[in-house]
């Protein structure tokens, strides 16, 4: 039990529903308006270049196919240390992300090429669905830390979380937090879109929080819809007011769905208008993608050099 | 990379589309003409005080010409004109609005001083959806429910605020055309531009000269139009103060008048309310149009139980607000419309200091030249402040306390006006119970400031008479309707 759990509940399922049934509800038509009411602030050129390397700089890059191999990793690896090889002012991304069995090989590669300061992330507990027994999970997540993973992708139970059993999920959060100790971030996935309601997702937020999450993240990437800009604005909300409660910063990463320039600046602006600039940093948001780096890349080129270059001058992956 | 050095860049809308003249004339009958008092005034920018144009001042010899070329337009044209022909002209206008949009929102935002983001986003997409909405009712006014052989007036006198001074021109234009009335439009004095460029689009849409008549001035130009002996109806939008001047003015002459007046709005926050987003609708509600907004929530009623965290959540928020050019697309909050507006917001605002309640403003840079006032709230309002019962008209917005829902009804109502109200609460019952309780004419649920043309809009009490929008606002333009 984390100290900061002990200060507003006591770790029982009572407690736990007491503390969430007693969150305010979140209004649907008034968050949707709000976060769009933002995605129209307009970022123009010096704000725009520093958006654009801010958001290189959060990006946890990321592959999470069933055909990942130690090739398409090590090439990932390059991209996320040298995102663009002709222009080294570029900033490298926020981490890489990979299943499991990948993380050995990022990691050793990674620390032969100079990306030492690169953290692996490793998606677990039974990534996507989590539907495994806790032995597992908590196997999949001391293997990934075993091979050199700092941070950690856990899934929470949705099933669990939907029928009400919120002991249930926090108790899970919490063991892997002890797991994860100081050797990994945990990072703890919502899956949003499973979760349907935005009183849901406030909700799953503060049991993650409160169970020990460094970091809330929205999606697995593998169910849509992800990372919209108002289920992102809940989040940020959650984590706002839970610093005001505590005094603890917890971290933000939206993942799934944010492919371009216009939706990383979009994400920036909802964290600079909720929580306050304080947590645009790479250590306090995260932007879970893979083609979005290129769609960066490609306008950082178009800012400094005025025209639109083909997709020949980025590479692939 | 260091976290503080998100700042936006200015994002200037350019003005290069709007194409001012130096100088307007009147518009009547279809053409430009010179005032006859041969006086002129000047339109100001308010966030620069840069001159816009010089503007003519109409007298009773401009307005006696602009009812007679109604009068004579009405009689020869506009009540031979089919009902569907009608219907055209006003799908014209709509077009027209939309397709010269962007110079409309640009030119409202330098006239007015209000964001390009909300005339781009509120005030022009409003303004041509009432057009579009009105259009089509007018060949199907027999099944709006006043007879089935509806009649206009006649002969309309119509005067505008400077608060929307587009958006209130085509609630008030619209139906009148679509009612088959022709109209003498007199638009605010600080805000005539968009009126005389709306003039320019019934020349470009070919609707009949004489039909709509644009007369600039100021009050005396008003008093003339509605003391005019040969109008039919008075449509009126301001204050209530001018407008128990209209009331009486008209009431031993035999015509009626729609008046659009004052409010002093509660938005109501009960202790089950969903908190982020009441925050927002109070600042859209205090906050939008920079609290020039007749049906502005500008008393905030909060449950005591959650007055402290709330006051915290909004402090933080308003200190967001983005305060400055009105043509950044990023802005929230421009310009007080005019000087005068100005100094009676900094008097209602001494006297709630006062009178023993604690002011705060958010921090914002505010610019030198033009006129400001930066977001500001007042705690510890009770109903014996002025500033709980006057209107304020600027962002400023009293905050007072109830302990039961009763309690914050009886404070709610508690004022000469009733145009709008707010409640905020997650409870279903509990909304629908509060509007059966609510004088007001617009009471809003979990939102605040939702506008629509198939939505009536308008006052209890002293906050007016008659409705505008929906099928209702039709009756005001209907002969014997109510």
């Amino acid at each position: 039990m984390s100290e900061l759990g002990n200060k507003l509940i006591d770790g029982s399922e009572s407690s736990l529903r007491a503390f969430l049934d007693n969150l305010p509800g979140v209004d649907k038509v008034g968050a949707e308006g709000r976060a769009a009411m933002l995605g129209t602030r307009s970022i123009k050129t010096t704000s725009k270049a520093r958006a654009i390397d801010l958001a290189i700089s959060m990006v946890d890059l990321t592959t999470l196919e069933g055909a990942d191999t130690p090739g398409k990793v090590r090439s990932l690896c390059a991209k996320a240390l040298r995102p663009d090889p002709r222009d080294l002012t570029v900033p490298h991304v926020g981490a890489i992300c990979v299943y499991n069995d990948m993380v050995k090989v990022a990691r050793n590669y990674l620390d032969s090429i100079g990306g030492q300061s690169i953290p692996v992330a490793a998606v677990s507990t039974a990534f996507p669905s989590g539907r495994a027994s806790m032995e597992v999970k908590l196997r999949d997540t001391l293997d990934a830390i075993e091979s050199g993973a700092s941070e950690i992708d856990m899934v929470i139970d949705r099933g669990a979380f939907l029928s009400g059993k919120f002991g249930l999920v926090f108790d899970e959060i919490r063991e892997i937090k002890a797991l994860c100790g100081e050797k990994a971030h945990l990072k703890v996935i919502l899956e949003t879109g499973e979760l349907a309601t935005y009183d849901n997702v406030r909700k799953a937020s503060y049991l993650a929080m409160l169970a020990g999450a460094d970091f809330i993240k929205t999606s697995t990437g593998k169910v849509s819809p992800a990372a919209t800009p108002p289920v992102v604005l809940v989040m940020l909300e959650a984590v706002r007011d839970f610093f005001a409660l505590t005094g603890k910063k917890i971290g933000v990463k939206p993942a799934g769905g944010i492919r371009t320039t216009k939706d990383a600046i979009k994400q920036l602006v909802l964290v600079n208008e909720t929580t306050g600039p304080e947590w645009l940093s790479p250590k306090l948001f995260r932007i879970g993608a893979s083609a979005l780096l290129n769609d960066l890349l490609m306008q950082r080129m178009k800012l400094s050099n005025g025209r639109y270059s083909s997709a020949n001058y980025v590479t692939v992956d | 990379m260091s976290a503080d050095i998100f700042e936006y860049a200015p994002a200037p809308e350019s003005r290069a589309i709007v194409k001012l003249n130096s100088e307007y004339g009147l518009f009547i009958n279809g053409k430009w003409v010179p005032p006859q008092s041969k006086k002129k005034f000047f339109s100001i920018n308010p966030a620069t005080e840069e001159v816009l144009a010089r503007v003519s001042q109409g007298n009773q010899a401009d307005v006696d010409k602009a009812v007679k070329a109604a009068r004579a337009a009405y009689n020869k044209v506009w009540s031979k004109t089919k009902p569907k022909e009608r219907a055209k002209y006003l799908f014209r206008i709509a077009r027209l609005l939309q397709e010269r949009a962007r110079e409309f929102a640009v030119l409202e935002s330098l006239d007015n001083g209000k964001p390009i983001r909300e005339t781009r986003d509120v005030d022009v997409p409003l303004s041509a959806a009432h057009f579009f909405y009105h259009a089509g009712w007018a060949d199907k006014l027999e099944y709006a429910g006043y007879g089935d052989n509806p009649k206009p007036y006649g002969v309309v006198a119509q005067i505008i605020p400077w608060n929307f001074p587009l958006l209130m021109l085509a609630w008030k234009v619209a139906p009148a055309l679509a009612t088959g009335n022709t109209v003498v439009l007199k638009p605010a004095e600080t805000t005539p531009l968009t009126a005389l460029l709306f003039a320019e689009i019934c020349q470009q849409a070919e609707l009949p000269a004489g039909v709509v008549n644009v007369v600039t001035g100021d009050g005396a130009t008003g008093a003339a139009l509605v003391n005019h002996g040969d109008i039919d109806k008075v449509a009126f939008t301001g204050s209530t103060e001018v407008g128990k001047l209209i009331a009486s003015s008209i009431a031993d002459r035999g015509i009626p008048a729609t008046l659009e007046l004052g409010g002093k709005g509660a938005n109501i926050v009960f202790d089950d309310a969903p908190i982020d987003e009441a925050v927002e609708g109070i600042i859209n509600g205090i906050f939008f149009n920079q609290g020039h907004v007749c049906c502005a929530g500008s008393r905030l009623l909060l449950q005591e139980s959650i007055v402290d965290d709330f006051l915290t959540k909004l402090q933080s928020r308003m200190a967001k607000i983005r305060v400055g050019d009105p043509l950044d697309k990023n802005t929230d909050l421009g310009a007080i419309n005019s000087a005068a507006q100005l100094s009676k917001i900094k008097e209602l605002s001494e006297s709630g200091t006062k009178e023993g309640a604690n002011v705060w403003s958010a921090p914002c840079s505010l610019p030198n030249k033009g006129f400001w006032y930066p977001p500001t709230i007042f705690t510890g309002v009770t109903q014996a402040h002025r500033i709980a019962r006057e209107e304020i008209f600027g962002p400023v917005l009293s905050v007072l306390t109830f302990r039961t829902p009763q309690e914050a009804m009886e404070k709610a109502n508690n004022t000469p006006y009733g145009l709008s109200a707010g409640i905020w609460t997650e409870k279903g019952s509990k909304i629908l119970w509060a509007a059966q309780q609510l004088k007001a004419g617009v009471i809003w649920a979990n939102t605040f400031n939702k506008f629509d043309p198939a939505s009536p809009f308008g006052g209890y009490k002293e906050s007016g008479w008659g409705r505008e929008g929906g099928r209702h606002g039709l009756a005001a333009y209907i002969k014997g309707a109510k």
